[in-house]
């Protein structure tokens, strides 16, 4: 799979190093160079310096090829803005969304995105302790 | 008329304040609070709502639902962007509009649903090459989709237009001469009409053939 990643912290680089080690074709987007950096001299994947919400920083991504493309910069709405030029601009197949906000994460997936709460997975997982 | 208007900074305050001066019943929501109260000092406290404009228990609490149009002019185009995603595809708000700072974010957000954005790059520059003798031709409307633009240039002396028929020019397909202003005259020009210099020309063209139109034009 041709998979793009948006925001390299410290979810999306292991997110591209895991999915790289997979054998899947992997392209990493962060506006900071040191970002990117994070991942490695060995990183098979690419990288790209820019802004996730511009369209041509995406197309030179080579987003209109991709599989599926994941928002996990640490800013819900610029996630939010990537993950619908992704779907509704360039029609890429799987679009997923990490979303701070569980509140906003669930609103946008009844509008139709596929989000992920990493705050709402975390209150799950930590009330299952409690009641074990 | 119900206007709710996102982010307090100086858009925001001042469009409050003139649409309160209208008449209009505004709401300006601002999340910073020590903003919101100098907000709350200058527009009143019922028009002014401290929160979040992305949160939507902040819309259902301001009574989004009801509101005749959302107007998000915070600094960020995604938090426009995601402001009015949710009250158009939320709370079914029949007008959205955007305040956008990058114009290329013009198409994407109208192929998204948004109503009307608002560029403020792209009013400076056209104020700008109005206001100086610049040898380009002035954007004046971007018409939605495709790029097409509405351009108004002023015929150069001794440039290729000047004393020719439109016919004879070589104009690119994708751009057409729609209006000429002549001194006092305005007349819609045929292959036949020869231009002249300090002919006022209004004309649409795709972004590719603008150079072209330039040249025949203005000469430069």
């Amino acid at each position: 799979m041709r998979i793009v990643i948006l925001g390299c912290g410290r979810l999306g680089a292991y997110l591209a190093r895991r999915f790289a080690q997979d054998g899947h074709e992997v392209i990493v987007i962060d506006r900071e160079r040191q970002a990117l950096e994070a991942l490695g001299p060995d990183f098979p994947g690419e990288t790209v310096v820019g802004m996730g919400i511009d369209a041509e920083v995406l197309r030179r991504a080579g987003i209109e090829r991709a599989d599926a493309f994941i928002a996990v910069t640490g800013y819900d709405n610029t996630n939010i803005m990537a993950a619908e030029v992704a779907r509704e601009i360039f029609g890429v197949p799987r679009v997923i969304t990490r979303l701070n906000d569980p509140l906003r994460a669930e609103i946008f997936q009844e509008l139709g995105l596929k989000t992920v709460s990493p705050t709402a997975l975390a209150v799950e997982a930590i009330r299952k302790c409690l009641e074990e | 008329m119900y206007l709710i208007i996102v982010g307090g900074g100086k858009v925001g305050y001042y469009l409050s304040k003139s649409l309160l001066a209208e008449g209009y019943e505004v709401l300006l929501i601002e999340k910073n609070p020590r903003r919101a109260a100098f907000l709350i000092d200058e527009l009143g406290a019922d028009h002014v709502w401290v929160g979040d404009g992305c949160d939507s228990s902040t819309f259902a609490q301001v009574g989004m639902n009801r509101a005749d149009a959302v107007i998000a002019v915070t600094g960020d185009d995604e938090d426009n962007l995601v402001v009015c995603l949710l009250a158009k595809r939320k709370f079914n708000v029949p007008r959205t509009i955007a305040r956008i700072n990058n114009p290329r974010n013009a198409e994407i957000f109208a192929r998204l649903g948004i109503d009307v954005t608002v560029s403020t790059t792209e009013i400076i520059q056209a104020q700008i090459e109005r206001a100086l003798p610049l040898r380009s031709l002035v954007h004046l409307l971007a018409l939605r989709r495709g790029g097409i633009q509405l351009v108004e240039g002023k015929v150069a002396p001794g440039a290729p237009a000047d004393g020719r028929a439109l016919r004879e020019l070589g104009i690119p397909a994708d751009a057409l001469v729609v209006m000429v202003v002549r001194g006092d005259q305005t007349f819609i020009p045929s292959g036949e009409t020869i231009l002249r210099a300090e002919d006022e020309i209004l004309a649409v063209t795709t972004p590719q053939s603008e150079p072209v139109l330039r040249r025949l034009l203005l000469g430069a």
